[in-house]
């Protein structure tokens, strides 16, 4: 029962915190999972969440995965529900209201705000995992070479993460 | 709107494919599914639906599914899209979490991640570039917004370096980047 209140108060709160996506919110998530909670160890933590984005589904996957691990499939099903219900709410309410709203001129200079939090937030991202991820010179090389290919091919990030996957298995990254 | 409502399970069914479809990026396929097959909105409509959602906190995707479902079925609609979203999705990655943990004791398994998360950050490393690079190079005619450089700064130094808490962080940055935004366009 205190797995499902832990789950509920760490992911309740980051819900509404998400603005624009789940990147944003992940370096406060992995405090809350690593060091307030204990749930799972740092390269665990990048370990979920490499697993969600190789898995099909939206990339809160993250949250259902870090969940389960604390309390089984019902902590999975807890903590994304914790996750989802505050933002859907809000957007259910917005959503209502959006005819009347849309267009504005105002609207444009908010969203041009908020994706500058965004933008600051998903690097740290970035470089949190770069910190956890790239523990070693190769693990580095491999980081760089990824983000090369991503932004430099069409190739489905699905191979660019087996190629990885592959090359670590085989002792290389 | 230019077909009938589809029915609960019609939405349900139809964000289930598209959540078993997108690996990490689900977005393309919802397009494809609502615009292109389903013909639930057509582009224009589309995009002002992800205008909203990119708007609100919270996941995009679950977000379109909350809209989309309660425009055309009200709260149950908004239930059937997302779980329908979700729900394939959550049972995979809980079973492949159940065998990670039971493989995780082997060394080649435990290297192949070591690889995986190399290529995640990776691809959270590209996100970055991809969305900055709009910050930084402007489309030529259109003035750099520092304002919006200086306010992501402060938002990675505050994260990524000092890791302060992040409830505090947006409580303070969000409404002063938002007010910034606001005062430069009508100054």
């Amino acid at each position: 029962m205190q797995d499902y209140l832990d789950l509920i108060a760490v992911f309740g709160r980051l819900g509404l915190l998400a603005v624009g996506g789940v990147l944003p919110v992940l370096p406060d998530m992995q405090r809350a999972a690593v060091d307030v909670h204990h749930w799972v160890t740092a390269s665990e933590f990048t370990t979920l969440f490499a697993l969600a984005q190789s898995a099909p589904g939206p990339n809160m996957m993250v949250v259902t995965l870090l969940g389960a691990r604390v309390a089984g499939v019902g902590g999975g099903v807890v903590a994304s529900v914790a996750f989802i219900l505050p933002p859907c709410v809000l957007v259910f309410v917005i959503g209502r209201i959006w005819q009347r709203l849309r267009g504005r001129a105002w609207l444009g200079d908010v969203q041009t705000g908020l994706t500058a939090v965004t933008v600051g937030l998903v690097a740290a991202a970035g470089y949190l995992l770069v910190r956890t991820a790239g523990d070693d010179a190769t693990a580095l090389a491999g980081i760089g070479a990824a983000t090369v290919i991503f932004l430099r091919t069409k190739l489905h990030p699905l191979w660019v993460l087996a190629m990885g996957a592959a090359l670590g298995a085989a002792g290389l990254v | 709107m230019t077909r009938p409502a589809p029915s609960l399970a019609a939405l349900f069914g139809s964000f289930f494919v598209v959540g078993i479809s997108g690996f990490g990026f689900v977005l393309p396929w919802a397009r494809r599914m609502i615009v292109e097959q389903r013909q639930w909105l057509d582009a224009e409509g589309f995009n002002d639906l992800l205008s909203l959602c990119q708007l609100v906190p919270g996941p995009n995707m679950i977000n379109m599914c909350t809209v989309l479902g309660d425009r055309f079925r009200g709260p149950l609609g908004s239930l059937a899209a997302v779980t329908g979203l979700i729900s394939g999705p959550m049972v995979l990655v809980m079973t492949l979490g159940v065998l990670l943990a039971r493989a995780s004791g082997i060394p080649m398994v435990a290297h192949a991640f070591h690889g995986l998360g190399a290529a995640a950050a990776g691809l959270v490393v590209a996100t970055t570039v991809k969305i900055a690079r709009p910050l930084l190079l402007p489309r030529a005619g259109t003035a750099r917004n520092w304002l919006s450089i200086v306010v992501a700064l402060l938002a990675f130094i505050a994260i990524g370096l000092l890791r302060l808490p992040l409830l505090w962080c947006l409580a303070a940055l969000a409404p002063l980047s938002v007010g910034l935004q606001l005062a430069r366009a009508r100054l």
